[in-house]
């Protein structure tokens, strides 16, 4: 199968958006679209699979290379392996429910829908890309969409959210641009699958590996990089906030984690710096979500939290907690998105996010309170959900680190799973329980789009929750091939 | 040996050829200034498609003159601009008096830039430069009706001046240390002398000074403010170009003798460049003195290009022109229209430009995000590949300065773009109705910001007929 159909067919989508006339064509169009992304990517992964059970032990399938620039060596190269799958997954899954919610935008609705389509082209691009240049390049190209979605669609004080998410997302991308010119000049290709091959020397790793990390870093909120996230999210418009967590945060993950592995030694000399930032990050995080009263930033700053333990799991470098960050990505992806969709859903009936001003939503809108519900359970990590799975998994990984600092940080991580419970229990007990306003009372709920969406999301959270064994399957050899590389270079020195 | 000078001027000729033209269109019988304007984008289209049919190489009057692929191109790509202008300046110029004369003396100026290009031998090189500045400065005064306009004139003549007294001295010494003006000799006589040196710095300066670049800018913010659009736009895409091109070449192709001593000034140049284009550009509200400054900036990443003294290096300069054509003319195009038909220059003006003129909306903001160097338009490669060809000599502290400046620049040009889609204005600019061949220059703008950045044939083709050192 031809990956760059994966690009293509967003492209088609934001083409005919652009040329039709009304909000119901267009979302048609989306939504069409969208679900034949969705189609695309489960294809995919039933084809991947049947190689796999095959016996293809290829690191990457469906590859393919074309030349893109010849003089300076930057090719069109893409291929996936069980990471960049299970990621491409998310976001078809992330776009689908994202248009289904978006179904009665009237501003500017076809704008809205090719940025929308747009974004989700860039992140496509960047899962399949496996030329440095060209992941850069989907990387940026998702940067746009986010501006304008955020500052002509939001709420809030939102040219400001607008703004400062930008502005740091492009210093994020400044950094990475910089560690990619001397990955460049030192092994003159910017071909991931040949740098790994030849490595690259001790000296210029250590010089630009914090360059990559961090500029990938500042794109996965990790500390103190992270204040772009609560009011990007919170201003947003409830797809673009779903969007930009379920799907845009996750390119910061990915990215760290591939050069991590592009990078293993310097990955590993400054473990103790990322798991430093990683752990202030998740109990910093959680802590700071305590103090919110907005549903838009609790699940903005939980979501600092989470990713927290991405960054954590990739920095314990080892199989398991590297398995776990990106469950956790998987996870927290669906289970973000799920949330925001369930607080758009709140804000669009009632017009307010203030957790005081709400209350015993569930009499009103049982069907909204149950996806919120289910969200926060996710999120506190409740066995059955995905985020148990996820959370357990990095756990069990970073305590396989002996060394005394690195369990310390483990503790303190799990521990901030007890902040994650008072500050969801809390949220949830005060919208959902308790009495309801009378001006809350009469209100609709769900429409079939929004179960639909909300309905799609919960699958994805509950097949990861109930049967861990299927994502497993999908992204173990991928990180076991990783690990296989990282300490083949660790013990070379 | 005659039929070949005319191969290899041919462009030059079809110029002054043009330029005769116009001259008969004046003493002819009166025309209706649309039917002037069209018959002179005809002619400028014809002008430009000529161009691009076949190139030879070889030099002319004791190699004084010199043409091969690369000049050919480079001459394309100012013909191609001087079109795009033209017909971007329609609304404007329908209701002007001295329509012929204002062509008359942007051709002659065009005229001169060839020559400069393609000069083997100071002396022509001087002659080029002060026949395509001394037209400028008389374009710039073309709003006959307004006071700024002559400031900016008198502004521009001044400090040309200055700068040709500058680069003539320059000159000056090297002539006088090494005998000869010849590009070819004098590249065998270049050494340490403290007195070539000098001359030396003296002619950088006279380049920087054209290039408008830090320290030596002084004088750009306020000439493109007062100057029409029309002018504005030549001063900044065309004339700067051609100025970068000579530049380039003979830095490459004479000065390779102290290759590590301008490399050293470039970088500082560059560096101050940046810097102060970035600040200034932040506080501006005129969208003329707003371009001004960025475009200052932009040429400090130009001039990171150029450091890189390669094959690349020569490349992505004329790539990065190439696209910073179609941007900033496009940007230009846009402001233009609106300053000749609603009267509006400033930024603030543009608040709530959307609601009103979509289009033009659209076109000014690819435009910026091309300028601000944002995938997937054009101006992403042409800053990357820039600097990438910077960060061959290993020089990663100006590329971190450079990509954190990109940053900055980043902020200002979503500044405007703010202010177009998101601000509300009680009186925002009314709907406009652009003529149909300046939306047809706009379309041809966006169509080369989209293809020259994506199809990897535009770079390729001019990395192939680039000279590094």
């Amino acid at each position: 199968m031809n990956l760059s159909l994966l690009i293509l067919l967003p492209l088609l989508t934001a083409l005919l958006i652009l040329m039709s006339k009304q909000l119901a064509q267009i979302r048609v169009i989306g939504l069409v679209g969208s679900l034949a992304q969705l189609g695309t990517a489960g294809w995919l992964l039933k084809l991947y699979m049947d190689q796999r059970a095959a016996g293809n032990t290829a690191t990457h399938l469906f590859e393919s290379n074309t030349v893109w620039f010849k003089a300076l060596n930057i090719n069109y190269h893409i291929g996936i392996d069980g990471i960049s799958l299970a990621m491409i997954l998310l976001t078809s899954l992330i776009v689908v429910a994202g248009i289904l919610v978006s179904w009665t935008m009237e501003k500017l609705s076809k704008e809205y829908f090719f940025l929308l389509v747009l974004l989700s082209m860039g992140a496509y691009g960047f899962f399949i890309s496996l030329d440095l240049f060209t992941l850069f390049f989907f990387l940026e190209v998702a940067v746009i969409p986010k501006f304008l979605l955020i500052g002509i669609w939001g709420s809030g004080k939102k040219e400001n959210s607008a703004m400062k998410l930008a502005l740091m997302l492009m210093a994020g991308s400044a950094l990475v641009f910089v560690g990619l010119m001397g990955i460049y000049y030192n092994t003159h290709t910017f071909d991931m699958v040949e740098i790994g091959r030849m490595g690259i020397s001790l000296g210029v790793q250590k010089f630009f590996f914090p360059f990559v990390f961090l500029g990938f870093g500042i794109f996965a909120a990790l500390f103190p990089f992270h204040t772009w996230v609560p009011d990007g999210h919170a201003s947003a418009p409830t797809a673009a906030s779903m969007f930009l967590a379920g799907i845009s945060m996750k390119l910061g993950g990915y990215g760290c984690l591939r050069m991590a592995a592009l990078m293993p030694d310097a990955a590993h000399s400054y473990s103790w710096i990322i798991i430093l930032l990683a752990t202030i990050a998740i109990i910093y995080g959680a802590f700071a979500t305590m103090m919110q009263t907005d549903l838009k930033y609790i699940n903005a700053y939980s979501s600092i939290s989470h990713c927290g333990f991405v960054i954590l799991g990739i920095g314990m470098l080892n199989k398991t907690s590297i398995n776990g960050a990106v469950i956790q990505m998987v996870s927290h992806g669906l289970m973000t998105a799920l949330f925001f969709a369930a607080i758009g859903m709140i804000y669009s009936r009632t017009h307010t996010r203030m957790v005081a001003q709400l209350g015993g939503l569930l009499k009103a809108m049982p069907f909204i309170s149950t996806v919120f519900v289910i969200a926060g359970l996710c999120s506190l990590g409740l066995p059955g959900f995905s985020g148990f799975v996820a959370e357990m998994t990095v756990f069990m990984g970073s305590w396989q680190n002996p060394d005394g600092v690195y369990r310390l940080a483990t503790v303190i991580s799990a521990a901030s799973i007890v902040v994650t419970a008072v500050y969801i229990l809390r949220a949830t007990g005060k919208t959902i329980m308790g009495p309801i306003s009378n001006e809350h009372a009469l209100l609709p709920d769900a429409t079939w789009n929004e179960k639909l969406a909300a309905g799609l999301l919960i699958v994805g959270i509950l097949i990861i929750g109930l049967a861990p064994f299927l994502i497993n399957q999908l992204i173990m050899p991928t990180t076991d091939f990783l690990m296989i590389n990282i300490d083949k270079a660790l013990t070379l020195k | 040996m005659s039929s070949t000078i005319f191969i290899l001027l041919r462009q030059e000729l079809l110029l002054s050829l043009l330029i005769f033209l116009l001259l008969f269109i004046k003493i002819g019988k009166e025309r209706s200034n649309e039917s002037i304007l069209n018959i002179i984008n005809v002619l400028l289209f014809i002008n430009l498609a000529a161009g691009l049919f076949g190139s030879s190489e070889g030099g002319a009057f004791n190699g004084m003159f010199t043409s091969n692929a690369f000049i050919v191109l480079e001459k394309n790509i100012l013909n191609l601009a001087m079109l795009l202008i033209s017909m971007q300046s329609y609304a404007w110029l329908k209701n002007h008096k001295q329509l012929a004369e204002f062509y008359l003396l942007l051709f002659t100026s065009l005229l001169g830039m060839f020559f400069m290009i393609s000069s083997g031998n100071l002396l022509m090189f001087y002659l080029g430069l002060e026949m395509s500045t001394i037209p400028l400065a008389a374009a710039a005064n073309f709003d006959l009706a307004k006071r700024k306009s002559s400031e900016a004139a008198m502004k521009l003549i001044l400090s040309s001046a200055f700068s040709s007294g500058i680069l003539l001295m320059g000159i000056s010494f090297l002539y006088g240390t090494s005998g000869t003006l010849s590009f070819d000799i004098l590249t065998a006589h270049i050494s340490n002398n403290p007195m070539q040196l000098f001359g030396f710095i003296l002619l950088v300066s006279g380049f920087a000074f054209k290039i408008s670049a830090v320290p030596f800018h002084l004088w750009t913010a306020d000439v493109y403010e007062g100057s029409p659009v029309a002018v504005t736009a030549f001063l900044s895409v065309v004339s700067k170009a051609a100025v970068l091109f000579t530049f380039t070449s003979i830095l490459y192709k004479v000065f390779t003798p102290i290759a590590t001593l301008w490399y050293s000034v470039l970088v500082v140049l560059s560096i101050a460049t940046i810097l102060i284009g970035n600040l200034f550009a932040l506080r501006q509200d005129n969208f003329k003195r707003f371009l001004a400054f960025s475009s200052i900036a932009q040429v400090g990443f130009i001039l990171i290009g150029i450091s890189g003294s390669s094959q690349a290096g020569s490349a992505s300069l004329v790539y990065f022109v190439l696209i910073y054509v179609f941007s900033n003319l496009a940007a230009f195009g846009v402001v233009s229209v609106v300053s000749a038909l609603a009267g509006k220059e400033n930024i603030s003006d543009f608040k709530g430009f959307y609601k009103t003129n979509p289009f033009l909306s659209w076109v000014l903001t690819i435009a910026l995000f091309s300028l601000a160097g944002v995938p997937p338009t054009a101006g992403f490669f042409g800053k990357l590949f820039l600097m990438m060809a910077g960060a061959a000599k290993d020089n990663y502290g100006l590329i971190i300065f450079a990509s954190l400046n990109m940053v900055v620049s980043f902020y200002y040009y979503l500044k405007v773009v703010k202010a177009i889609f998101m601000e509300e204005n009680e009186t925002p600019i009314q709907k406009l109705s652009i003529p149909k061949i300046t939306q047809l220059a706009m379309y041809i703008c966006i169509a080369g910001i989209i293809i020259t950045g994506l199809a990897s044939l535009v770079y390729d083709y001019i990395y192939s007929l680039s000279i590094g050192i």
